[in-house]
C-alpha cells in the first residue's frame, strides 16, 4: 500500500524546503537591513501601487539610493528562493500522497504542513502584485519556519492509509477549504500583527525595522482583503464538515470541541469584518479581533486536536 | 445588516409627564425594542453565543459523553455540584444558551426585516440627486470637453449605462430652491444585489437558527446494539440510549424495523480499519421487507429518518447443557470492546432462566480476544480480526438481580450481588472455540465460536434540510455581500467660463470593495476617453484629474 522510498523523499524535502525557506529568511533580512527609510510620499506611491496594480513602486525611486538598489536586489532574490522553497514544499504533499496513495491532507502533520503551503502560497502572490508587500516577507517566514520545525518534530506521523471513517469525497472537499481558509486567515492574522506595531503612535520617526514596513494603511488593507477571501472559504469550510458530520457521525452538528470552536472562529471574523467598517472600532480594534481570531483557529488546530477529546481525533498524532 | 444602516434614534424623546402608566410601558418596551434589535447587539449577542460555547467544549458534556462528566464528578467532588448547578455539562441545553439564542433570533428578526421593507422599496425608486458640492465626496474631480454640456453629460450618462449603472438625467433649470441655472446632472448607482446578498445572508441565519431549533424540538436518536441475525424496532424501549426533544411523543414514532443479517470489517496491512458494512432488512413491520448495505459515511435515509452503523463489535456464543441434558444453544450476548485496536472486548452473558429456582441463575463473565494470545498467564489479543478467537470466563451461580428493582447493566453483571455473596463464582477457563468448561454440579458450557454485532443508530431530525437549504442560502448572500459593491456616481456638467466647452464635476460613493480611489480614476480616465473621442476634429486635451483620496 505505502511507497516507503517515496515517503522518505517527501521527509527529504520537507527538509530542503525548510533550509530554503531560512536562506529565503536571511535574503529578506538583508533587504530590510539595506534599505532605506522610504520618503512619505514615496510610501504614498507604494500604497497606491499596493492596491492598484503593478510595480510602479520601485521603479519611481529616485535614481542614486545605491541602497535601495540594492535591496532591491536582495528582495528579489529571497522572493525566488522563497518560490522554490514553496515547490519544495508542495513536493512535500505531492510525495506524500503518492506514496499512501490518498489525499496528503489525512491527519494532523499533513493538514498543518498543507496550512502553511497556502500561507507562503498567498503571501508570495500579494509580494509579486505589489512588491511594496515583499517588506514583510520577515515576518511571514519567521513564523513560517518555526511552525515547520514544530510540525516536524512535533506531529510527524509515518505516511499510512486513513481509517475507514475518512475514507469518503468529503475529505477533498471539507479538509481543503479548511486548509485553504486557515492559510489565509494566517496571512491575515500576521499583517494584522505587523499593522498593530506600524500603526503604533511613533513608528513612524523611528529607523528600524519598523519603519521599513509598509504603511499602516498597506497592511490594514492586505489584513482585510485576505479576511473578506478567507471568510467565505471557512465558511463553507463549516458547512462542508458539517453534512460530512451528518453522514459519518449521525448528525450534522452535536458541539464537538472542533465544530464548537470552528463555530467560535467564524464568529470572531465575522465581527472582524463588520468591526473594520464599523465607526469607532476602525483601525487597531478591529486589527485587535483579526489577531484574536488567529489564536482562535491556532487553539482550534493544536489545543483541540492534542488535548480534548472529541470526533475529530483521528488526527492521528503518535 | 450592514454597519452603515442609518442610525436610529437610540432613545425617542421621553414622554411628556403625566401620560398613562401603560403609554409610559409601552414606550419603556419600545425603548429596549429598539436597543435590542441595534446592529450592534446583535453583533454583542453572536459574541456571546460563541463565549458561551466555550465552557462546552473545555468541560466534559453529559450530550457527548456521560462517562468523563461522571469521571468529572470522582476527580472534582467539590467543583463539580458548583459547576452542574450552573448548567456547565449541559451548556448547549442550558436555559442561559437558550436566553442568548433567542435573543439573538429576537434582534434579527428586528434588524432584518425592517431592512428588508426598505431594500425593496429602495429597488423601485431612482438614484437621490446629485448632492450640492460634489467635490466634497470621498472620490471627486473635474473633466474638461470641448463639447456643449448637455452633450458632454450624454456621453457620460451612455458610459454609465454600458457599465451597467442605473441612470437618472435632471435637467437642473430653475426646480430645485428656485434659483435659475442649476447645471443638468446625472445620478447613477449599481449593486443593488449587495444589499439583496445582505439580506439573504441575514434571513438565512434566521432561517438556519429556526431549523436548527425544530430539529431539537422534534427531533429523537436511539442506539442500539444489534447482533447478526437479531433486529430491532423504533421505539424507544428498545433502545439501549435515546434521546428526544420535548416535543416528541413517543407515539409519533415512524414504525420501522430493523435487522442485521451480517456486518463485514475489512482492515488494511498495518491493521488499519478501511470499511465496516452491514447488510440489513428494514421496512414497515406491516409492509414489506427491503434489504441494502449501509456502512461508515453511507447512513441508509427514508423519508427523513437515517439509520447509521456507528461501531462494532463481537458477541461470543456458548452453549449450556445442564445435568438433566436441557441444553441451551448458541446464546450469545455482545461484549463491548475496550480497546478498539484489537477489538480486545469484555461483557457478561447472563441466562436467569435455567432453573425453577430464583438462585439458579448462571452468568458468564469474561473476556473476548478475536486473536487470542497467552501472555504469561494472562489472554490478549493481537488482532481485530477474527482469526483465532479465545476468550477467558468466569462463571457465577446464584441469583442476578435483574428484578430487583434497581437498573443494571445489561453488559456487566452487578457486582453488588457478588460482594454480599448472592452470586458465587463456579469455576473459570480460558477456551478456544469448541472446548468447554464443566462446572461442578455437571453443567458444561461450550464456546462454539462468535457472531459480529453493529452498533447502530435511528436518527430523526425534521430539521435537517432546513437547515442545510439555509446555509447553502447564507454562503450565498455572504458571497454577494462581500464581493459585490454598491457605488454611486454623480456628474454635473457647466459651461467651462470664459471659452465654449464644459467642465464635468465627477464624484463616487462606494460602499465595501475597498480600493474606490483607483476605481474612481479608472473609471474618470475612462470617461475622460470617451469625451475625447466624442468630440471630434478637436486635439486631446490633457486629462486634468486631480483624484482627491
Ligand atoms: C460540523 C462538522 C465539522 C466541523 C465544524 C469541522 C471542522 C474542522 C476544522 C475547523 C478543521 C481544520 C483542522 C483543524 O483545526 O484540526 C477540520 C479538519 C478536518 N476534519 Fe473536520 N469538521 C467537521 C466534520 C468533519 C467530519 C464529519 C469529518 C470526517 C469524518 C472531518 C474530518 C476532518 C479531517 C480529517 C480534518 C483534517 C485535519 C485533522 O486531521 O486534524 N470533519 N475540520
Amino acid at each position: 500500500m505505502t511507497d516507503p522510498s517515496l515517503a522518505e523523499l517527501s521527509n527529504t524535502l520537507f527538509s530542503v524546503s525548510v533550509a530554503l525557506y531560512s536562506v529565503a529568511l536571511v535574503a529578506f533580512c538583508a533587504e530590510l537591513a539595506f534599505g532605506r527609510r522610504r520618503e512619505r510620499a514615496q510610501e504614498r506611491v507604494g500604497a497606491a501601487a499596493g492596491t492598484g496594480g503593478g510595480g510602479v513602486a520601485l521603479a519611481d525611486r529616485p535614481a542614486g539610493t545605491v541602497e535601495t538598489a540594492s535591496s532591491n536586489r536582495w528582495g528579489a532574490i529571497a522572493l525566488g528562493v522563497t518560490v522554490i522553497g514553496a515547490l519544495a514544499h508542495a513536493g512535500v504533499l505531492l510525495t506524500r500522497g503518492l506514496a499512501a496513495d490518498r489525499l496528503p491532507w489525512g491527519n494532523m502533520y499533513e493538514f498543518a504542513t498543507a496550512v502553511v503551503l497556502v500561507a507562503v502560497v498567498a503571501f508570495v502572490g500579494f509580494a509579486v502584485r505589489s512588491p511594496n508587500l515583499r517588506h514583510i516577507g520577515v515576518f511571514v517566514l519567521a513564523p513560517v519556519i518555526l511552525g515547520l520545525v514544530a510540525i516536524g518534530l512535533g506531529l510527524y506521523t509515518e505516511a499510512a492509509p486513513v481509517v475507514a471513517a475518512l475514507r469518503s469525497y468529503w475529505l477533498a472537499i471539507h479538509v481543503t477549504a479548511a486548509i485553504l481558509g486557515f492559510g489565509i486567515f494566517m496571512v491575515s492574522g500576521i499583517a494584522s500583527v505587523l499593522y498593530l506595531v506600524r500603526s503604533r503612535p511613533g513608528a513612524d520617526s523611528g529607523t528600524g525595522f519598523v519603519s521599513r514596513l509598509p504603511s499602516a494603511a498597506a497592511l490594514d488593507q492586505l489584513a482585510h482583503r485576505t479576511a473578506v477571501f478567507g471568510f467565505p472559504i471557512w465558511t463553507f469550510a463549516v458547512i462542508a464538515g458539517a453534512i460530512w458530520a451528518e453522514a459519518a457521525w449521525g448528525r450534522f452538528w452535536g458541539w464537538d470541541p472542533k465544530e464548537t470552536w470552528s463555530f467560535v472562529a467564524w464568529v470572531v471574523y465575522a465581527a472582524y469584518l463588520h468591526a473594520r467598517t464599523t465607526a469607532g472600532w476602525r483601525g487597531r480594534p478591529a486589527a485587535w479581533v483579526n489577531v484574536v481570531g488567529l489564536v482562535v483557529m491556532i487553539f482550534n488546530l493544536t489545543f483541540v486536536n492534542l488535548v480534548s477529546t472529541g470526533l475529530h481525533s483521528y488526527a492521528g498524532v503518535e | 445588516m450592514s454597519v452603515e444602516a442609518p442610525a436610529r434614534p437610540v432613545t425617542p424623546p421621553p414622554p411628556p409627564s403625566g401620560l398613562s402608566a401603560g403609554r409610559r410601558v409601552a414606550g419603556l418596551l419600545l425603548r429596549w425594542w429598539r436597543r435590542l434589535t441595534a446592529m450592534r447587539t446583535a453583533i454583542i449577542l453572536l459574541f456571546l453565543l460563541a463565549l458561551a460555547a466555550v465552557p462546552g467544549s473545555l468541560l466534559p458534556q453529559r450530550s457527548l459523553s456521560q462517562n468523563n462528566v461522571r469521571q468529572y464528578f470522582t476527580d472534582h467532588p467539590d467543583l463539580a455540584p458548583v459547576l452542574d448547578d450552573l448548567y456547565l455539562f449541559d451548556v448547549f441545553s442550558s436555559p442561559w444558551f437558550a436566553a442568548i439564542y433567542l435573543l439573538l433570533f429576537l434582534s434579527l428578526i428586528g434588524c432584518v426585516l425592517p431592512r428588508a421593507a426598505e431594500h425593496l422599496r429602495s429597488l423601485r425608486t431612482p438614484p437621490p440627486p446629485a448632492p450640492r458640492n460634489l467635490l466634497r465626496l470621498p472620490d471627486s474631480g473635474r473633466l474638461e470637453s470641448p463639447l456643449a454640456p448637455a452633450a458632454a453629460l450624454d456621453v457620460v450618462e451612455e458610459e454609465l449605462r454600458v457599465r451597467r449603472f442605473r441612470v437618472v438625467r435632471r435637467e437642473g433649470g430653475t426646480s430645485s430652491a428656485g434659483s435659475s441655472g442649476r447645471a443638468p446632472e446625472v445620478s447613477a448607482e449599481k449593486g443593488y444585489l449587495k444589499e439583496s446578498g445582505n439580506l439573504l445572508f441575514h434571513l438565512s441565519l434566521l432561517a438556519l437558527l429556526l431549523g436548527l431549533a425544530g430539529g431539537k424540538m422534534w427531533g429523537y436518536e436511539g442506539s442500539i446494539l444489534v447482533t447478526e441475525g437479531q433486529g430491532f424496532c423504533n421505539a424507544f424501549q428498545q433502545y439501549d440510549t435515546y434521546s428526544s426533544g420535548p416535543l416528541v411523543d413517543s407515539g409519533d414514532l415512524s414504525s420501522m424495523c430493523v435487522d442485521l443479517d451480517q456486518f463485514r470489517a475489512e482492515y488494511e496491512e498495518n491493521l488499519t480499519a478501511s470499511s465496516f458494512t452491514a447488510d440489513i432488512r428494514y421496512g414497515d413491520p406491516q409492509g414489506e421487507e427491503r434489504k441494502t448495505t449501509i456502512g461508515v459515511n453511507e447512513p441508509l435515509r427514508i423519508d427523513g429518518d437515517r439509520v447509521y452503523v456507528t461501531g462494532h463489535g463481537f458477541s461470543p456464543t456458548f452453549s449450556v447443557t445442564l445435568p438433566d441434558g436441557t441444553a441451551f444453544t448458541d446464546v450469545s450476548t455482545p461484549f463491548l470492546p475496550a480497546d478498539q485496536r484489537t477489538l480486545a472486548s469484555e461483557g457478561a452473558l447472563k441466562l436467569p432462566d435455567l432453573g425453577a429456582d430464583e438462585d439458579d441463575q448462571l452468568a458468564l463473565e469474561g473476556f473476548f480476544a478475536p486473536t487470542g494470545l497467552m501472555q504469561g498467564g494472562v489472554l490478549t489479543s493481537v488482532d481485530p480480526r477474527p482469526l483465532a478467537p479465545q476468550v477467558a470466563i468466569i462463571a457465577y451461580r446464584g441469583y442476578l438481580g435483574l428484578d430487583s428493582g434497581l437498573p443494571q447493566s445489561v453488559y456487566s453483571l452487578d457486582r453488588s450481588q457478588i460482594e454480599r455473596g448472592r452470586l458465587t463464582e463456579v469455576g473459570a477457563a480460558n477456551l478456544s472455540v469448541g472446548e468447554s468448561l464443566d462446572l461442578p454440579d455437571g453443567t458444561r458450557v461450550t464456546f462454539t465460536g462468535y457472531k459480529e454485532f453493529a452498533a447502530l443508530q435511528y436518527s430523526h431530525d425534521p430539521g435537517q434540510l432546513w437547515v442545510l437549504a439555509a446555509a447553502i442560502a447564507l454562503l450565498g448572500g455572504l458571497l454577494g455581500l462581500l464581493l459585490l459593491r454598491r457605488e454611486r456616481v454623480f456628474a454635473r456638467a457647466e459651461p467651462a467660463p470664459g471659452r465654449s466647452g464644459t467642465v464635468l464635476t465627477l464624484a463616487s460613493l462606494t460602499r465595501g470593495g475597498g480600493e474606490s480611489g483607483s476605481r474612481f480614476t479608472a473609471l474618470s480616465d475612462e470617461l475622460q476617453g470617451a469625451l475625447t473621442t466624442a468630440a471630434p476634429g478637436t486635439a486631446p486635451s490633457d486629462p486634468e484629474v486631480p483624484p482627491r483620496d
